[in-house]
């Protein structure tokens, strides 16, 4: 039916290839105001005062904003409202805004900025997560009462008998850094009050529901009164959360309080220095093996440094929980895992969402129990990972899907070449450069789990003449999740794509549906669009069944064509105008809420995810013996999605996401030198270039996924967290050095 | 360069005179602000992820670290401006979609015209070569993997066409 099927195909795809794309910060509006942020260079200090008066007097200088000028609540936060989203008590990082300056052009604004002066009070400055829960230590919140943000537990069996049945127990520390998410597109909001009283916020943000809660709360408004619309957004990678919503929250409260349009645009250097990053871990492991190879026990202890604000760590933290010890079976398990406040830059989501950090520890840590154990990591995974019916170390049953961890981990295995590669790997012996191959795998749970509400709504609106409009309360961060829903609704109503225009959804028409994170877009906003494509079905196959012959529920929907069991059909567009004429509409609200899971705080027990995914990826390197380079070969990656919903982009999720993991395992880092960073742009922050990479292979597993209406599960986070320990087993299989620091390259 | 360039500046064939007043700004702002050409970005303002970039006589020109003194005289092209006149997409941004090499499309304007760049003079690249043609242009989303696809996809038409 459509020839075009091989090739790609967005919705987006055309005006981005031509310029057409609108982001933030490509709109205008009539007598718009530029507004830029004010930093006070501290790293923790008590604020004494923000003097605006000579800024205020600047050229062009409209308003200088400060906390005093919050109508509403000066906190934000997600999970504790520990922002103070304009600086009123105390400087907890150097990312602290301390005042916003309003001016008619952004170079007047720049240089007013340089005018205001924040003066302030030096606090002893804890930048060592581990000093930070010393007895007596500095607080950075004080009314939080303590610098420890949460500590999740986990305990299973009992890890003393684990460890005593042991025949083999090692032990390894393992740290990984601080990094940074690098969307090419900065931090950008345009705000302004409508004539009705609402606050329009147009923004570069990956969560408009929660965005639109910092807004309401900030000046002190209704949430009915604020209306959040995203615009594209030039990458988000779980960073355009927090600090987007805090951008659009000052902007908002500029174009408040002057009554102007007001456009908030970063640059790189405020973007780096303010916006929250991936948590550094530092992981001490111990695992015991019995005779048999298999794991007896595992205890971990992992502190996460927070930074100065809470943001998300309790979530990222608890999924570290639920996965500290990767895709195996272990009886016996005791471990905690801390988040703590420091005057670092806070830290919060990032694609894997802390995920990748636990798997550099794990997927290392069973090779060398494998060494211990007189095994190859091979057969020491294959005796010991997840399979059909395991019971996870959260003492959750995996049923109900395919649990298919092996069949991509032999995937792997067979496509690479990895047994003959890693026979022929050098261990660092030989004349050459050292060669070897590495390989990581990992389950993941999908979408948020126990980690809060889970919920999703799409809006399904047939018109008269069979087109058909179409919301979503996800959001498209790039990754193509609009195409996604546009060819899962195609499908449900068996019409052609083209006839559907996804309205980009507005907070004020479709129901809060929570963030575009967790890489739930897909199943999600899938499973809210099946459920409503499903209710539209039934209303128009009820308009027309009796003149069919056959019951509703009969009737096929394929080909723009409804269709009777005998034959006889109707056109789509002929199916809704029967239904407008009866005066009623084809239109539905889709729900889908999460199934069910449950969580017990107290002892880290519970059915945590409702499904999960299952990958493993492999490389192939080099290291020069004279510099100690490092150079990829090859790379593979195998995932069970569940159902390739739009090939193509799942294939850039594969790649991208092979590419970010590089990146984290090779030199990614943010540098920092007394909690200022000094990796405040793409110069002294290096991403992975595209010689830096070597050609991927893609190996694409489908299992559908019977809890998701639509079969499909998630790729985003699950192809992001593997490359790193993958490259770090294969730099251990060349040199025969163990790499338990990230990133890899940056250790000579 | 000539000493005294002519206060012309050719972008997307358009020719425009350009007052003295406007040639000390910065290139990138002048496109984005006073022409509204947003389609080249600003990324990092350095003159490093290439985000920004356009082609000044078909070479590629960061335009953040760059006066519009500086391309007097010259013929530029933005990303606005590589599609026929009639809206038809040039082969190149028409094979970027076909590739899936499209994500977040931050970065893809500055990508496509320095493709566009290396594809007139090296109309039959190898794999290896293109990858290097887009190494000084930064992308977060798509590994590169299907631009390179993309750019091997379009390079027949430079042959034949142009």
């Amino acid at each position: 039916m459509d020839e075009l099927k091989d090739k790609a195909w967005r919705n987006d795809a055309a005006a981005k290839v031509t310029g057409r794309t609108r982001f933030a910060d490509d709109i205008k509006q009539p007598g718009m105001l530029h507004a830029v942020p004010v930093y006070g260079d501290f790293v923790h200090a008590k604020l004494l005062a923000v003097e605006t008066a000579a800024a205020a007097k600047s050229r062009g200088v409209v308003r200088v904003i400060t906390a005093r000028d919050v109508p509403g609540s000066n906190r934000g936060g997600q999970i504790l409202k520990d922002v103070h989203v304009l600086a009123d008590d105390k400087i907890r990082y150097h990312g602290d805004v301390a005042a916003v300056v309003v001016a008619e052009t952004r170079a007047q604004a720049i240089a007013a900025a340089k005018r205001v002066r924040v003066r302030a009070e030096p606090l002893p400055e804890i930048l060592d997560p581990e000093a930070a829960l010393a007895p007596g230590a500095v607080l950075i919140h004080e009314e939080h009462g303590t610098n420890l943000i949460h500590r999740h537990v986990i305990r299973r069996g009992d890890a003393d008998r684990g460890f005593a049945e042991s025949a083999h127990v090692v032990e390894q520390e393992f740290r990984t850094p601080f990094v940074e998410h690098a969307y090419l597109e900065p931090e950008a909001a345009l705000c302004l009050v409508r004539a009705d009283g609402v606050v329009e916020v147009r923004g570069s943000m990956q969560h408009p529901y929660s965005t639109r809660r910092f807004v309401a709360e900030f000046l002190g408004l209704p949430l009915a009164r604020i209306e959040v619309v995203g615009t594209p957004m030039g990458g988000g990678f779980g960073g355009k959360d927090d600090t987007a919503a805090l951008v659009c929250a000052r902007t908002a409260l500029a174009a408040w309080l002057t009554g102007r349009p007001v456009k908030m645009t970063y640059d790189r250097e405020w973007s780096m220095r303010e916006s929250y990053k991936r948590h550094p871990y530092c992981m001490r492991y111990r695992m015991g093996v019995g005779t048999d190879g298999l794991i007896r026990a595992v205890q971990c202890r992992i502190v996460a440094d927070g930074g100065a604000y809470c943001s998300t760590s309790p979530w990222v933290t608890w999924r570290s929980t639920v996965q500290c010890c990767g895709p195996y079976v272990v009886p016996h398990v005791d471990g905690e895992v801390l988040s703590v406040y420091t005057n670092h830059v806070f830290t919060g989501a990032m694609r894997g969402f802390g995920s990748p950090q636990v798997n550099f520890a794990v997927e290392q840590l069973v090779e060398i129990a494998a060494a211990a154990a007189g095994l190859s990591g091979v057969e020491f995974r294959r005796r010991n990972m997840v399979r059909q019916g395991s019971t996870t170390v959260t003492g959750q049953v995996l049923e109900g899907h395919a649990v298919s961890m092996s069949e991509v981990f032999e995937r792997v295995l067979a496509e690479s070449g990895y047994e003959d590669k890693l026979r022929r790997s050098s261990r660092g012996r030989g004349e050459d450069d050292y060669y070897g191959i590495g390989l990581a795998m990992s389950y993941r749970g999908v979408s948020l789990g126990a980690e809060g509400t889970d919920v999703c709504a799409a809006v399904v609106s047939v018109q008269f003449d069979g087109s058909v409009l179409l919301e979503a309360g996800i959001h498209e961060n790039g990754q193509g999740a609009e195409s996604a829903m546009i060819l899962l609704l195609a499908e449900e109503l068996g019409v052609d794509r083209s006839r559907i225009v996804y309205r980009r959804p507005s907070t004020s028409a479709v129901p809060d549906s929570g963030t575009t994170v967790a890489s739930r877009a897909t199943i999600m906003g899938g499973g809210a669009v099946s459920r409503a494509a499903a209710a539209v079905r039934l209303q128009m196959a009820g308009a027309v069944a009796a003149d069919l012959g056959c019951r509703p529920e009969e009737v096929r929907f394929a080909g723009g064509r409804l269709t009777a069991p005998g034959g006889r059909d109707v056109g789509f567009a002929e199916a809704a105008q029967r239904l407008y004429r009866d005066q009623k509409y084809p239109y539905a609200l889709g729900v889908f809420p999460a199934p069910r899971v449950d969580w017990d705080e107290s002892c880290g027990q519970g059915r945590a995810y409702f499904t999960w995914v299952y990958g493993c990826q492999a490389v192939e390197l080099s290291v020069s013996r004279r510099t100690g380079r490092i150079r990829l070969l090859n790379a593979w990656a195998a995932h069970d999605i569940g159902r390739a919903v739009n090939r193509a982009a799942l294939l850039g999720q594969f790649y991208g996401g092979m590419a970010m993991g590089a990146g984290y395992g090779l030199f990614e880092e943010v540098a920092m030198t007394g909690g200022r960073l000094r990796s405040l742009n793409y110069d002294t922050y290096r991403i992975p270039r595209s010689t830096d990479l070597p050609d991927m292979t893609a190996i694409v597993l489908e299992n559908r996924d019977p809890l998701s209406p639509s079969g499909a599960k998630s790729i985003g986070e699950p192809a992001n967290e593997l490359m790193a320990p993958a490259i770090a087993n294969a730099y251990f299989h060349a040199t025969g050095r163990r790499r338990c620091r990230l990133p890899i390259g940056g250790e000579k | 360069m000539k000493t005294a360039a002519p206060p012309l500046l050719i972008v997307n064939g358009r020719s425009l005179r350009i007052p003295a007043r406007d040639r000390r700004k910065n290139l990138l702002t002048f496109l984005r602000e006073d022409l509204d050409l947003t389609g080249a970005k600003r990324g990092c303002g350095i003159g490093v992820c290439g985000a920004c970039t356009i082609l000044a006589d078909n070479k590629p020109v960061r335009a953040c670290r760059t006066l519009v003194a500086d391309v007097l005289g010259h013929s530029l092209t933005t990303i606005e401006g590589l599609a026929a006149p009639d809206g038809g997409l040039h082969p190149l941004q028409q094979a970027f979609i076909d590739a899936g090499a499209i994500q977040c499309g931050y970065c893809t304007p500055g990508m496509i015209l320095t493709a566009h760049a290396f594809l007139l003079k090296h109309p039959e690249p190898s794999r290896a070569e293109a990858r290097r043609a887009i190494s000084a242009n930064l992308c977060r989303c798509t590994g590169y993997q299907q631009t390179i696809d993309a750019i091997m996809a379009a390079a027949p038409h430079y042959k034949i066409k142009e």
